[in-house]
């Protein structure tokens, strides 16, 4: 029994160790709470197609075991410096922990700039995070793109501080 | 919605006041592009009514009051003209709306006079007169008149403004048009943001999206009956087309794809408007009743915020392609395309005059800035000092522009208004903060 145990451990190891160039180790991170997920919704008559819907436990359980449901971008922007690199290898720990889940990466920019402009930037933020992800295993097909532009700021100063904290794009935990 | 206004060519016909020949005082013009400095006074009092009954919009001799308020208030507007009255100056008997006492109007400083008249229909429908006299020489300059529902009175009021203005300035009309815009309530970090349609002046407000999901960029079909615009509904940006006066609408590019910055074709049968995807935004144009998409642009970056030139042969757009915002003219099939907008700073949400002339524009530099150029690119004219000014339109007779302001720290956004001559911005009253707002044709 403890043979065997030890075998497998081995054996995964291995595994692990050899597609470590491609996809990095994942982690044995266990599946966060379990989420008293909503009725399925229905398809909305106008768009066809069935809304996501937010899983706060989840995502509480992506930030605590990843650090940072996070990452941010400088003015007009979208490439991940280390930091937010080392933060999305988390989250795709997370997500390839969480298999039942989806999420959709939500790009943000500062308030200046234009509506529509700061709409197209926030979907090239999104799309950088979420290449990230499938780079490091994240399959795509449980992967959205979303942005926000400058709709939705967590910082309402008009600064550089909190412009530099609404530069971001979000991995919102989704069903 | 409106009933579609009857036009009476010749009303009431009364003999105009004949000219003394011996005075030929010069004729009676505003000067668009001096106004700004010496508006032109006219009196407007109250029109007569030749029997004070009630509407169902109230007593025609009330109506007479409020027609003439407004005409007042549009006048005002443009920058072009002092008002006196309705408030403050003596009402006239109704012999008089059509051959006025000019030794009286002679001493009110003003230069011209509006009068007309309210009347009561058997069909529960009043007739609106409207008379533009030149005081010194007593002449009369225009006439007009409508039939309209009671409750549309104030459609009544707009047109004379816009007969008065035209026959004046010699620009086209523009009172007589509405607005649609982003409706802004909340604090910034959780804005409710809804659609909004109200008169151009901001009279018959409401609210077209309940604001359950963030709605943008709303932009008039050409008849002015539609709008496109881009709304949250499914937690990702896409364009639906919405019938204003039924709440109809749909999707206008089907899927979970990210659309955004719609704008139809001057003939209506087009909508153009900005799909992101794989972190590059292009632009493409739809049949308004459906179909495939066909792509404009397939450059990498940002190319977004198109707008038509007024005969739909060609689209201004911005992209980000060079390194910065810049403006690009290109066909509107998407060949031909070539920067246009070389100077200091960064070019943004271009909005093509409905002459044809001028390219409106938000200017990108130390501050956010609204401004016009020709399609060229040449002739750059910045007209607004904000701190972020932004999201040009154009009001129908291309003489004035709309645009929002947004204030630094509180996030607080109001609209204004600019005349393309320059002078100070004019601010739209709304029940709330807004954005983004959309200018329509001139009303049937």
């Amino acid at each position: 029994m403890r043979k065997t145990l030890t075998i497998g451990v081995a054996l995964l190891a291995i595994a692990a160790g050899g597609c470590a160039r491609r996809a990095p180790v994942v982690d044995p991170i266990p599946p966060g709470p379990s989420e008293n997920l909503p009725p399925a919704q229905e398809v909305n008559p106008v768009t066809g197609d069935v809304e996501p819907v937010e899983l706060p436990a989840a995502q509480a359980d992506l930030v605590a075991k990843a650090g940072s449901d996070t990452v941010y971008f400088g003015t007009d922007e979208h490439v991940l410096d280390e930091s937010s690199r080392a933060t999305l290898a988390a989250q795709a720990r997370w997500l390839l922990a969480n298999p039942a889940v989806r999420a959709s990466i939500e790009g943000h920019a500062d308030e200046r700039g234009t509506r529509e402009y700061n709409l197209a930037l926030g979907e090239r933020r999104a799309n950088s995070a979420r290449d990230f992800l499938v780079q490091q295993g994240v399959p795509a097909a449980r992967l959205m793109t979303v942005s926000w532009g400058k709709e939705r700021p967590v910082a309402q100063g008009s600064n550089e501080e909190s412009w530099a904290q609404n530069r971001r794009a979000v991995t919102v935990v989704v069903r | 919605m409106f009933r579609k206004l009857v036009f009476v060519a010749a009303i009431a016909a009364s003999a105009a006041v004949a000219q003394d020949a011996t005075q030929s005082p010069p004729p009676l013009e505003v000067d668009v592009v001096g106004g700004i400095d010496a508006p032109m006074p006219i009196a407007v009092p109250a029109l007569a009514t030749p029997n004070a009954v009630a509407t169902a919009a109230g007593n025609t001799a009330s109506l007479g009051n409020q027609v003439a308020a407004v005409v007042a208030s549009d006048l005002r507007s443009s920058g072009l003209f002092t008002p006196l009255g309705p408030a403050g100056l003596n009402s006239y008997p109704y012999v008089e709306a059509t051959s006025p006492a000019f030794p009286r109007w002679r001493g009110s400083g003003a230069q011209a006079l509006v009068s007309g008249f309210v009347e009561a229909r058997p069909d529960g429908r009043i007739t609106v007169g409207c008379y533009l006299f030149d005081v010194a020489s007593g002449r009369e300059l225009a006439r007009q008149g409508y039939v309209v529902g009671a409750a549309e009175w104030r459609r009544a009021a707009h047109k004379c403004a816009d007969a008065i203005y035209t026959r004046l300035s010699g620009e086209g009309p523009f009172f007589d048009s509405r607005v649609v815009y982003v409706a802004e309530t909340g604090p910034k970090k959780a804005r409710v943001k809804r659609i909004a349609i109200m008169d151009a002046d901001g009279s018959n407000h409401r609210y077209l999206t309940e604001g359950k999901v963030t709605a943008l960029n709303p932009r008039f079909s050409p008849d002015g009956r539609q709008l496109v615009y881009t709304s949250y509904l499914g937690r990702i940006p896409r364009v639906f087309v919405i019938d204003i006066a039924s709440g109809n609408e749909r999707l206008l590019v089907p899927g979970r794809i990210m659309t955004f910055a719609p704008r139809f074709s001057p003939n209506g049968r087009d909508i153009v408007f900005s799909m992101a995807q794989n972190g590059n935004t292009d632009l493409y144009v739809v049949n308004a009743y459906g179909g495939p998409p066909r792509r404009l642009t397939a450059t990498p970056g940002a190319d977004t915020s198109p707008s038509y030139s007024p005969d739909g042969s060609r689209i201004v757009f911005e992209s980000d392609r060079s390194g910065t915002q810049q403006l690009y003219v290109m066909n509107a099939d998407g060949s031909g395309q070539r920067r246009i907008s070389f100077g200091g700073g960064r070019y943004a949400s271009p909005a093509w005059s409905p002459r044809g002339n001028r390219i409106a524009f938000t200017r990108i530099g130390g501050t956010f800035n609204i401004g016009v150029m020709d399609p060229s690119g040449g002739n750059v004219k910045i007209l607004t000092d904000g701190w972020q000014d932004e999201g040009p339109s154009w009001a129908p007779n291309g003489q004035f522009v709309m645009f929002h302001r947004t204030s630094q720290g509180s996030g607080q956004s109001i609209l204004y208004a600019v005349s393309v001559n320059g002078g100070r911005a004019r601010r739209l009253p709304t029940p709330q903060d807004g954005s983004d707002p959309s200018w329509s044709p001139l009303q049937n």
